[in-house]
């Protein structure tokens, strides 16, 4: 054990108690509480944290101010639930920790709970909002793609249900991989969803996009969206599509 | 060499291009077009060909050679076209169980406005998932600068190798400099941090071989490198070969589903040793005091 690793740790813990007593930590995963009923998540996976793989300047900071601000580890929040009495697995990457960005354990919390749902048989929703990838983490970041894609791909290939649900905003690598990959893709009304930002597309082409390009309206009607639906029906279009898809909820 | 310097190497416009590799290691390439849904984008090139006597796969991309052609493949930027086209023959090569070979030499994916209506990010995803369960070996080699999704869209492979003045990297250094940093003019700098030569990147396991280039870079020896990749590809195709599909396949979901950055096990703990006690103690107190 390294000098100071205990200390440190006691650090953290006395401050976190401080922040408990004095002010609120800012909630993540929201639409998991809307998801779930009573609101009720059982926490897996949540103790699985991001080194500094590349040793990049204030990333320890940023890390160690944003876990004591949102009492989280990480940007994605993954548990079991019951929708209507339906038990299913849920995470939701969430943009108040470092913009929904893929971190190496964002994508080892997603690849978990994919292999869990996997073997439990439960269907899996992923709710996303992400910028895309964790630039801090570099190709740790990019390779995520790849890792939850793969998981996604086997999960849905051992005939599991997956129905992802992009929110404001969901881009770059987080869209190009397992967010595109549901067999059902729900999205809120409004919600910016694409590779590119448009301010990068709109350098490339040297013109203004549309009004509405990029958002949820825009990719239902070319044909990536299968529903949109307001953030407080979405429990009621999931808990349908579970039923049409043979599952029924266990005594409440 | 300084990370930055063999970025300027890797986008070098006399740096050998996909048709001088194919040329090279091949015979009988037969080019193949068009994705089958109503589109054709020449930034990626596909076709079959002979290796050593075997009909392969081999797909990549293709920045062009002149001005003229650099514009038509907007340099080597695809389209969801291109990587519907390379997932098209991929599933042909895997019907015909001749193993696929891809080169990778890119800036990204083309962050253009029909990119967005055709749906990029599902073309993408796509690839990811569908190159996960491929039944037949896959080798992927990063020849020029190998940059973010638009390169990994045909990168998911059983073996990953890397020229050794290639970069590979979840951005441009430009692009990740201007987005931590709001300022691209630190690209060198960014270039330094990122971990994205073939040396670094092999030293993490993130990459399986490194090709060796010469001294003067890969022009002045062309055929030292092509001879590397060639003994190279004998050797792991016949291996990779040998597999059961099954094995083959399950083999590359463990070689994907253990890609990570360390990772710290306890729910309050993390790297500690990268944290200077002091500076841990002005971290949290900033975060406190901010809102009392």
């Amino acid at each position: 054990m390294p000098t100071g690793f205990e200390e440190k740790r006691k650090i953290f813990l006395g401050y976190r108690k401080m922040r408990e007593k004095k002010s609120s930590f800012t909630p993540l995963g929201d639409r998991l509480h809307l998801l779930f009923d009573g609101g009720k998540i059982e926490h897996l996976f949540r103790d699985v944290c991001s080194k500094d793989p590349l040793h990049f300047p204030d990333y320890q900071k940023t890390l160690v101010q944003l876990k004591l601000k949102t009492n989280a580890n990480d940007a994605l929040i993954t548990g079991v639930g019951s929708v209507d009495g339906i038990r299913a697995a849920a995470a939701q990457l969430d943009k108040h920790f470092l913009m929904g960005s893929m971190s190496s354990a964002v994508g080892e919390r997603l690849t978990q709970l994919v292999e869990y749902a996997d073997k439990k048989k439960l269907p899996l929703i992923i709710i996303s909002a992400s910028g895309g990838a964790r630039m801090q983490e570099g190709m740790y970041s990019l390779f995520q793609m790849a890792k939850t894609s793969v998981a996604v791909q086997r999960f849905k290939d051992h005939g599991g249900l997956y129905i992802s649900v992009l929110t404001h905003p969901t881009t770059g690598g987080v869209s190009a991989s397992f967010a595109m990959l549901g067999d059902i893709i729900l999205a809120e009304p409004g919600a910016l969803i694409g590779f590119a930002g448009p301010r990068v597309i709109e350098q490339t082409i040297g013109e203004k996009l549309p009004k509405g390009f990029q958002s949820a309206e825009f990719q239902q009607e070319h044909g990536f969206v299968d529903a949109i639906v307001p953030k407080e029906e979405m429990k009621t279009a999931i808990a349908k599509l579970l039923r049409l898809h043979g599952y029924k909820g266990g005594p409440a | 060499m300084k990370a930055y310097e063999r970025v300027r190497l890797a986008r070098d416009k006399d740096r050998p291009k996909i048709g001088a590799y194919i040329d090279a290691l091949f015979t009988d390439f037969f080019e193949l077009k068009g994705d089958r849904l109503g589109g054709e984008d020449p930034a990626i090139l596909g076709g079959i060909a002979f290796f050593e006597g075997q009909p392969v796969t081999v797909i990549g991309h293709r920045k062009g050679s002149d001005l003229k052609e650099n514009l038509t493949c907007r340099f080597g930027m695809p389209e969801p076209e291109g990587y519907r086209k390379a997932l098209r023959l991929m599933k042909e090569a895997e019907k015909f169980h001749r193993p696929v070979i891809t080169f990778i030499d890119t800036p990204g994916a083309y962050p253009g406005k029909s990119a967005e209506e055709h749906g990029q990010s599902r073309a993408i995803a796509e690839n990811l998932a569908e190159m996960s369960a491929l039944k037949t070996p896959i080798i992927s080699v990063v020849t020029g600068e190998g940059s973010s999704g638009g390169a990994l869209a045909i990168g998911v492979a059983d073996r990953i190798w890397m020229l050794e003045n290639a970069v590979y990297s979840v951005l441009s250094p430009e692009g990740f400099a201007s987005i931590l940093w709001k300022d691209s003019a630190r690209a060198e700098e960014a270039a330094d941090v990122m971990h994205m030569t073939a040396g670094e990147l092999y030293e993490e396991g993130l990459v399986d071989r490194v090709i060796p280039e010469d001294k003067g870079g890969i022009q002045a020896d062309f055929d030292l490198s092509i001879r590397a990749i060639r003994s190279a590809l004998k050797t792991e195709l016949a291996e990779l070969q040998e597999l059961s599909q099954e094995d083959l396949v399950s083999l590359r979901y463990q070689k994907y589903r253990h890609f990570e950055g360390e990772l710290e096990p306890d729910y309050a703990d993390f790297n500690w040793d990268a944290i200077e006690l002091k500076e841990l103690e002005e971290a949290l107190k900033e975060v406190v005091s901010h809102e009392s």
